[in-house]
């Protein structure tokens, strides 16, 4: 129950809106959730849902509509790579295909060891620091800018290292 | 220049409260509350000419007096849901002179009676969310925020709330449905939020930019503002320059700066001292200008001047497109992220952000005949004016010009027949 695993957290979410918007409580509760496993299950949508006096599908339907929610256990990390427009003029697609190389997995898909989920985003407030990423964990998300192949495969390493 | 917005490059320590009080800061917000009635407020920032810089350009005091005030309470919602591509001056205005955008966002609550205010940011801004919960708490413990501020009679209150990963959320009323903890699906207006917002009680929403130029306003009064820039654009805008230029990143100017001295003589020119072949002025919702005339890099930049050339200024987000650039590639990656990001309400933009990826991209792919290059056009053009909100209509215009100026590039990629 993350009322009883994070109630100061709770507490203060719930304090930040009037009494007839209390569901505006639900994407930061969502985030909470989100924090250990990396992925919101069920149980916690039906604590949330209960919480918020709100259904399990309104609940589900939010989770669905916004990409930084997750459904599904994957990688520890998620680097999610821009990949749009102006990245791409910087030379954002091919830093993604090096990278696909060097961790040799597609876009998309998972390390076996489970460390890293590689994602292609869109735009992410950097254009001028191409090629970028940002990095989702628990410890929330981190932006890496102005980014090389091997800057990249250091920081894999780090990472693999609190993973095993 | 001294910089009027992002003045953290003069001064790097103007993060730090002490030091933006030292450089005048919160000075205006008390003055106001102190001095001034909320209508009085409203009035210098009409007469300033200021225009909403989230890219619609709508006179920033003329939306703060349409505020209904016969429902209460009322909220102001700060929107920096910071998204578009080719747009990141919001993120460096909150990191290096947050104290200012916050006071802006405090004076614009004080002048339409709001006692809450949220920032609604996008929620990759997860840090910089942090951060400014930070700078709020020492506001409060400053006594800059909370109730009966400095002796009088009002309150205020402010919160941040991190939205999680949907461009749409930049549009008004999809961020305050994303806010009530909803998916972000814009409302049908009218109503506008002056009217019916947040909670549907009466809602001012502008963007961060908007809101970190108004405490130099007040400070310095509308005639000061106005004595930069145009008749069409007063003051200053921070201009968002991406794309091949040798050195992209956010330049301050003031409207009216000439395309050439924004690529040129800030941006360091092309790379590779390549040609300037398109450029797209608001990001990936722009007409893609072609720049088939060198002289054409002398329009001024502001609203007006822009629109003459069959596009829009927008956030100003000025996207560099070389001549090493083909434009199947190009609407390819627009449109797919048009695609990727429709929020799925609407039937129009739902189903031609999807067919036109497919288009762009067998298009390509070098699998399309010529036919599909006619059936790209007539998708994009039987979307415009039909769809809920601006984003459907923001994905076509790239397709439309980009086929109107540079039909040889798709006639040379796709199949004889």
């Amino acid at each position: 129950m993350l009322s009883k695993k994070y109630p100061k957290e709770v507490k203060h979410i719930l304090s930040k809106y009037p009494p007839e918007g209390k569901r505006s409580a639900l994407m930061p509760l969502l985030f909470l959730a989100q924090r250990e496993e990396g992925y919101i299950n069920k149980a916690a949508m039906q604590d949330i849902a209960e919480m918020l006096d709100i259904t399990e599908t309104e609940v589900a339907g939010v989770v669905g509509f916004y990409t930084l929610y997750h459904e599904e256990k994957e990688g520890k990390y998620r680097i999610q790579v821009c990949t749009d427009l102006p990245c791409a003029l910087r030379g954002a697609d091919k830093f993604m295909d090096d990278l696909c190389g060097n961790l040799g997995i597609k876009v998309g898909e998972t390390t076996p060891d489970g460390a890293i989920t590689l994602e292609a985003v869109t735009c992410l407030a950097a254009c001028d620091k191409a090629p970028m990423f940002q990095l989702q964990g628990s410890q929330g998300i981190k932006y890496h800018e102005n980014m090389t192949v091997e800057k990249t495969m250091e920081l894999v390493e780090e990472l693999r290292k609190n993973t095993a | 220049m001294t910089h009027i917005l992002l003045r953290h490059r003069e001064i790097p320590d103007i993060n730090q409260l002490p030091v933006y009080k030292k450089s005048g800061g919160l000075a205006a917000f008390k003055n106001a509350v102190t001095k001034m009635k909320p209508t009085e407020v409203t009035d210098v920032v009409k007469n300033s000419g200021l225009r909403g810089r989230g890219g619609a350009g709508f006179p920033t005091g003329m939306k703060w007096s349409f505020i209904d005030n016969k429902n209460w309470p009322h909220y102001v919602v700060a929107n920096a849901d910071e998204s578009e591509p080719g747009t990141f001056k919001d993120r460096e205005i909150m990191e290096g002179n947050p104290f200012q955008f916050l006071e802006g966002l405090m004076i614009g609550s004080y002048a339409v009676g709001a006692n809450a205010a949220y920032i609604y940011l996008r929620g990759e801004f997860w840090e910089l969310a942090a951060a400014l919960d930070e700078k709020i708490a020492e506001l409060e413990e400053d006594g800059y925020l909370g109730d009966k501020l400095f002796g009088t009679d009002y309150s205020l209150r402010l919160y941040t709330h991190l939205g999680a990963g949907a461009y749409i959320c930049g549009e008004e009323t999809a961020l305050l449905e994303s806010l009530e903890g909803k998916r972000g699906q814009p409302r049908v207006r009218p109503p506008f939020p002056p009217s019916v917002g947040l909670y549907n009680k009466p809602t001012i929403i502008n963007n961060v930019e908007t809101f970190a130029n108004v405490p130099m306003i007040m400070a310095n009064g509308a005639d000061w503002y106005k004595s930069m820039g145009t008749a069409d654009a007063p003051g200053v805008k921070i201009f968002s320059l991406s794309g091949r230029v040798r050195k992209p990143g956010n330049y301050e100017l003031p409207f009216g700066t000439t395309f050439r001295d924004l690529i040129y003589k800030h941006g360091g020119g092309v790379q590779d001292s390549r040609k300037v072949r398109a450029i797209m002025p608001a990001g990936a919702s722009s007409s893609l200008i072609l720049v088939h005339d060198d002289n054409l890099l002398d329009t001024p930049m502001d609203y007006l001047e822009v629109r003459k050339l069959k596009s829009e200024l927008g956030s100003a987000s000025v996207i560099i497109v070389d001549d090493t650039v083909s434009m199947d590639w190009l609407l390819n990656k627009t449109v797919h992220f048009f695609q990727h990001e429709s929020c799925g309400k609407c039937t129009p933009c739902r189903e031609g952000t999807y067919w036109m990826s497919h288009l762009t991209e067998r298009i390509h792919g070098g699998q399309a005949v010529k036919a599909d290059v006619d059936l790209l056009l007539k998708v994009a053009k039987q979307m415009q004016g039909k769809c809920l909100c601006a984003l459907g209509e923001f994905s076509t215009m790239a397709v439309v010009s980009g086929l109107e100026h540079f039909r040889e590039d798709f006639d040379n990629v796709v199949k004889a027949s």
